[in-house]
């Protein structure tokens, strides 16, 4: 459907959707012709497609565990980049790690749709899924712990109580020389 | 957090390089500078000659100033130190100003021109007397001018061509009063005239070559004198017999002294002292009974004579010869808003050389002094002006029957400041107003940006220069934005208020107080502090605000008191209630009421407090605190210091709800014997605090001990109260305290080993910093005490911190005794002081920068940085992140940290901090007899764009990256198309 608009869009005039919509029975409203069995039809495709789809389902589990392991690269990448920012506060330091929190944050946020290609009612999602939280999280700490080393992070008692305005007194007292 | 972390940063970083100086247009755009000399004492015309013409003056304020006739400018002005009071003035040779100063033991001769000091002499004599100055024109053949100077007792002659002492005779050998000096006509002899202790006439014959004593004779007269000798002629003396009803005249030619009494009938006819006015009218006295004058004219047998009796006399002018020995005087007389100058003639007192009647504000006051002074018409006859000194201590020049200018002198002697902000701004302002606005705005800013593109021509830069200076947006009279403008309101010694914008500090409104005239039960008013009485903001923002003057009748502590409510627009005033118990302390209390009435507690001199506004509503509010409520008082005299409770109504009052009595609650004795009490210092009242911790560079917090009822003292040995210089360094000790007002609790206790006073310090957060002598290094020292709360050095789990578990923003009592730490360090710095303060801000989150009033009456601004405790040696790599610098043993001085730059504050006495709405600002104004106010930004204008930004640079900038944004557009759309064509 996306690459037929795409496909329009660049200039052709038309396009005919061939997608064949028979497989699914509920969807047709005209009934089956006499002697016609579904289920023998059915079973005589299942044989075929079974093995289509289980190596469908190893090659989707295989890319799952592939993308789960794509944010590790990204840590080496991010944690050079730390390296390199050294501790001071200055305008790239803070760039490299908020870049840091906010890949993880993303990534995790669009952990659904990551996974979404590789939905599979054979595949089990979840160990990539783990996995790939995990990374994420550990960039994440990374990404703290490079906040941290900056001193941006309010772990210390200095930080809250930097901006705490001075107690009331209870009396009042003024006077001078006689 | 990370903000307000980034923010200090950014204070930090910006406060680091330390550059406050100014660039040299910059000058005068936001500072002013104004010059005064004070009440005039004496004045010479200097008006012969040519060229310009001038009137020398010499005034209350210890100034010597040649003053422009035509506009009242000052040519020169020599201002001398504060014990250093002028007494005589005149001017020898016709090119010298000769001043006789310090009780007449030092002479001193000025150019005339240029006001430079030709030469100085010091007259030592044996014991203080009264001085007198006595230049005679001609002393027969000699060329060298002599100048006779009486003063300590003795008679000296003194060259006045280089100041070279004469001769010299002492006179006062047993305690003769000398009150004149004669030098007759063509004559080489000079008489000394002066009152002895039993009340006899004394005259001295003294050659005026050598200074030998030709004749001393002396008579008693049987009546006795009272008041002080008036010299109508170089021969005779008149004065008053010891009751008041007769004059004496006195012949003395040749030393020998003839009585001659005469009996006033007039006099017997008024009610009231008879006082013989100090003028010198030739051949005549005036003598001034119940604002009534009496012209006697002494004839020559000897014989008095009543010529004249003047009603509403104000002030009579010393008599002035001019053409063919003719000589005149003039007189003032005051009648409600009309004054009438008068100018007679003294040989033929009836008629007049010269009547006019003036028209006159109301706020000036009575005449106080009147000089006058003749030039010649173009019509060749004599025409006189006068230059006269009213009681609000301004000076004016009649010339024509018209005042030729005036100077407000009295803004030379500012007791006290406040401030109060102008009225907002209201809606409708008129369009035409606004389009002109719009384009000067631009044109303005379009020769700016030539400026920046280096495009100007030199008119140009001035034309930039000119708008800059004169631009209408600081002198407008309503509130602006950033709280640069503001009233200053300003008590002067007269009893006058002046109200000065910020803007360009011109007067705004001025008023010599009702409430500070003469009268029987108040004789001698004077101003002692003044207060914000009401500071309308929120619900009662219609309504002006006011102030209070407080002041009292008398010199004594149990003299009347006045207080007096001015509304700080209009400058009218409201009420007054003099005279009221006598008044020692104002307490300004942290309540207001609500009309936003600040509640003020005045204490009296029998300890009861006096609760004002006096009002039901303020009773209330006040009984809620009773208890609470604590004053002090520090007893030079005694060297004490004591606490004291505000309790319950008086019982003795009886009726008065407004009455507190207070009783005693501690005392600290100083022992008289090895300390005295020479300083005190506290915080301001209106100081605001952001924060009451400290973070070092390696995260760690100190509290700081914040309390308003603290109160710095300093003592010094009896022996080192003299000078410096004056006791050895064994001898003598400093001693500084830190007291807690509620309690009395001793805080700390340093000594100083080796120093002396004077102590000037300044409070101010949780720190001291204080100046003072160091005998021992010969060299003036800074020290810092900062002081943190150690009973709160343990909240320090950030669990509890972050849920709000702590207690560190309940409310403290001094009563809960929390323990202390302080750090203290000692600095060298190399000026003597007159005045510190501290910059203050809206906030309180800007940097500090000490204001020093150095010997030289300049401000200087001096980082807190610089006085930390914690500055050492090295510093490590933390602590120079957090700004401390490595430790020195002296202050810097930086030539462009004077504030004042290329200005002088003359007899500087104070400078105040007055904190603007925008937190990296704060106003600073110093006087002394100058007024010099800039704006000061301790930590840089991190907050605002410069008054410099360039606004149509960036207009043009935005334009022009709009227009290429839409050039481009185009472009590429075009470039799109001819490649789908291809």
């Amino acid at each position: 459907m996306d690459k037929g608009k795409a496909v329009m869009g660049m200039g052709r005039r038309w396009a005919v959707d061939f997608t064949d919509n028979s497989t699914s029975p509920p969807s047709r409203d005209i009934p089956d012709p006499l002697g016609f069995t579904r289920a023998s039809q059915d079973q005589d495709d299942s044989t075929l497609s079974r093995e289509k789809k289980n190596a469908e389902a190893n090659w989707k589990s295989q890319k799952a565990w592939e993308v789960a392991q794509a944010p590790f690269k990204n840590l080496m990448m991010m944690g050079f980049m730390m390296w390199m920012a050294g501790s001071t506060v200055h305008l790239f330091s803070i760039g490299i790690t908020v870049s840091a929190l906010w890949q993880p944050v993303s990534a995790l946020q669009g952990v659904g749709k990551v996974f979404e290609p590789y939905k599979d009612s054979k595949v089990d999602l979840l160990g990539p899924k783990l996995v790939f939280i995990a990374l994420n999280l550990v960039g994440l700490g990374l990404g703290v712990w490079k906040l941290n080393t900056l001193g941006l992070l309010p772990t210390h008692a200095s930080d809250w109580v930097s901006s705490l305005p001075p107690a009331q007194e209870v009396e009042y007292s003024g006077g001078g020389f006689l | 957090m990370a903000i307000r972390a980034f923010l200090l940063c950014i204070i930090l970083f910006s406060s680091s390089y330390t550059s406050f100086a100014l660039y040299e247009d910059q000058v005068g755009l936001m500072d002013w500078h104004q010059q005064y000399i004070g009440k005039v004492k004496k004045a010479v015309f200097q008006t012969q000659k040519a060229g310009r013409k001038r009137v020398v003056v010499s005034t209350e304020e210890n100034a010597i100033a040649a003053l422009d006739l035509r506009h009242g400018e000052i040519f020169w002005r020599q201002i001398l130190g504060d014990n250093d009071v002028i007494d005589e003035i005149d001017i020898a040779l016709g090119k010298y100003v000769v001043t006789l100063s310090s009780g007449g033991s030092v002479l001193r001769a000025w150019n005339l021109p240029d006001g430079q000091m030709v030469w100085e002499s010091f007259l030592l004599g044996s014991k203080p007397s009264r001085s007198l100055l006595l230049t005679p024109t001609n002393f027969g053949a000699d060329k060298d001018n002599v100048i006779l100077a009486y003063g300590n007792g003795c008679l000296h002659a003194v060259s006045s061509i280089d100041g070279d002492i004469l001769w010299k005779k002492e006179l006062a050998e047993n305690g003769i009063d000398v009150q004149h000096l004669v030098h007759p006509e063509e004559s080489d002899t000079i008489y000394a005239l002066g009152i002895g202790e039993a009340s006899q006439f004394e005259a001295y014959v003294i050659n005026a070559r050598n200074g030998e004593l030709l004749k001393h004779s002396s008579k008693g007269f049987p009546g006795g004198f009272s008041g002080d000798l008036s010299l109508p002629t170089s021969e005779k003396a008149v004065m008053l017999d010891s009751s008041e009803s007769s004059l004496v005249s006195v012949s003395f030619v040749g030393g020998e002294i003839k009585f001659q009494e005469f009996q006033i009938s007039d006099l017997q006819g008024y009610s009231g002292e008879a006082v013989l006015l100090p003028s010198k009218l030739a051949g005549m006295v005036a003598i001034k009974i119940d604002r009534s004058l009496l012209l006697v004219k002494l004839k020559d047998e000897g014989t008095l004579e009543v010529v004249d009796t003047v009603p509403h006399v104000e002030a009579v002018s010393d008599s002035l010869s001019f053409a063919e020995g003719q000589t005149a005087f003039g007189l003032i007389q005051q009648d409600g808003g009309k004054i009438q100058l008068s100018v007679k003639s003294s040989n033929d007192w009836k008629s007049h050389f010269l009547k006019e009647s003036i028209e006159f504000d109301q706020q000036r006051g009575l005449v106080h002094k009147v000089f006058i002074n003749n030039y010649v018409r173009t019509d060749r006859t004599y025409g006189f002006r006068a230059l006269i000194v009213m009681e609000d201590h301004s000076l004016l020049l009649l010339q024509q029957g018209a005042v030729v200018w005036n100077r407000e002198d009295a803004l030379a002697s500012i007791i006290d400041v406040t401030t109060s902000e102008l009225p907002v701004q209201k809606d409708g302002v008129s369009v035409a107003k606004v389009e002109h606005n719009l384009f000067e705005w631009l044109k303005g800013h379009l020769l700016k940006l030539k400026a920046t593109l280096m495009l100007a021509t030199p008119d140009d830069v001035a034309a930039v220069q000119r708008i800059r200076l004169q631009s209408a947006e600081k002198s407008k009279m309503t509130r602006d934005h950033n709280g640069f403008r503001k009233l200053l309101i300003v008590l002067t010694r007269a009893g006058k208020l002046f109200a000065l914008h910020t803007g360009d500090g011109r007067i705004v409104w001025s008023r010599l107080l009702n409430a500070f005239h003469k009268s029987g039960t108040c004789e001698s008013p004077r101003g002692i502090k003044l207060h914000q009485w009401q500071v309308p903001h929120h619900h009662a923002l219609d309504e002006n605000p006011s102030v209070l003057v407080v002041g009292t009748c008398g010199h004594n502590s149990d003299a009347f008191g006045i207080l007096s409510f001015v509304d700080a627009y209009k400058g009218e005033e409201l009420n007054y209630l003099a005279p009221v118990h006598s008044i020692t302390q104002v307490i300004p209390l942290p309540f207001t009421d609500s009309t936003e009435q600040r509640l003020h507690l005045i204490i009296d001199a029998e300890g009861y407090g006096h609760l004002y506004p006096r009002t039901p509503e303020a009773v209330d509010i006040f009984q809620k605190e009773l208890g609470n409520i604590y004053w002090y008082s520090v007893d030079i005299n005694n060297n004490l210091l004591k606490g004291h409770v505000v309790k319950k109504n008086c019982k003795e009052g009886i009726a008065d709800d407004y009455c507190f009595e207070s009783s005693d609650l501690w005392s600290v004795i100083f022992p008289s014997d090895s300390e005295k009490i020479i300083a005190t210092s506290t915080r301001k009242l209106s100081e605001v605090v952001h924060t009451q911790a400290k973070v070092n560079a390696d995260q760690d917090v100190l509290y700081k001990y914040i309390s308003k009822n603290l109160l710095f003292l300093a003592t010094v040995t009896p022996k080192a109260m003299g000078d410096i210089g004056s006791v050895t360094p064994e001898d003598s000790w400093l001693f500084v305290y830190l007291v807690d007002t509620i309690t009395g609790r001793v805080l700390l206790r340093m000594s100083h080993h080796g120093c002396q006073g004077p102590v000037h310090a300044v409070f101010s957060e949780n720190w001291v910093v204080y100046h003072y002598f160091n005998l021992r290094a010969h060299r003036y020292e800074m020290s810092v005490v900062e002081i943190y709360d150690q009973s709160r050095a343990d909240n320090k789990d950030v669990l509890k911190l972050v849920l709000g578990k702590h207690n560190l923003s309940a409310p403290v009592s001094s009563y809960s005794r929390p323990e202390i730490m302080t750090k203290s360090q000692s600095y060298f710095f190399t000026h003597s002081v007159k005045a510190v303060a501290v910059t203050s801000t809206a906030k309180g989150i800007t940097s500090k920068q000490l204001l020093i009033g150095t010997i030289g009456d300049q401000v200087l601004a001096l980082d807190k940085r610089f006085l930390d405790p914690r500055r050492t040696l090295n510093p490590t790599q933390a602590e120079k992140e957090e700004g401390i610098m490595p430790l020195t043993d002296t202050l810097p001085i930086m030539p462009q940290a004077f504030v004042t730059h290329a200005l002088k504050v003359e007899g500087l006495r104070s400078i105040i901090a007055i904190p603007a709405k925008l937190e990296s600002t704060t106003l600073i104004f110093a006087h002394g007899v100058d007024l010099f106010f800039t704006r000061l930004a301790p930590s840089k204008t991190y907050d605002s764009l410069t008054d410099d930004f360039n606004y149509a640079l960036l207009l043009l900038t935005i334009v022009a990256l709009v227009i290429s944004i839409f050039v481009t557009w185009i472009w590429s759309e075009r470039k799109d198309l001819q490649e789908k064509w291809r």
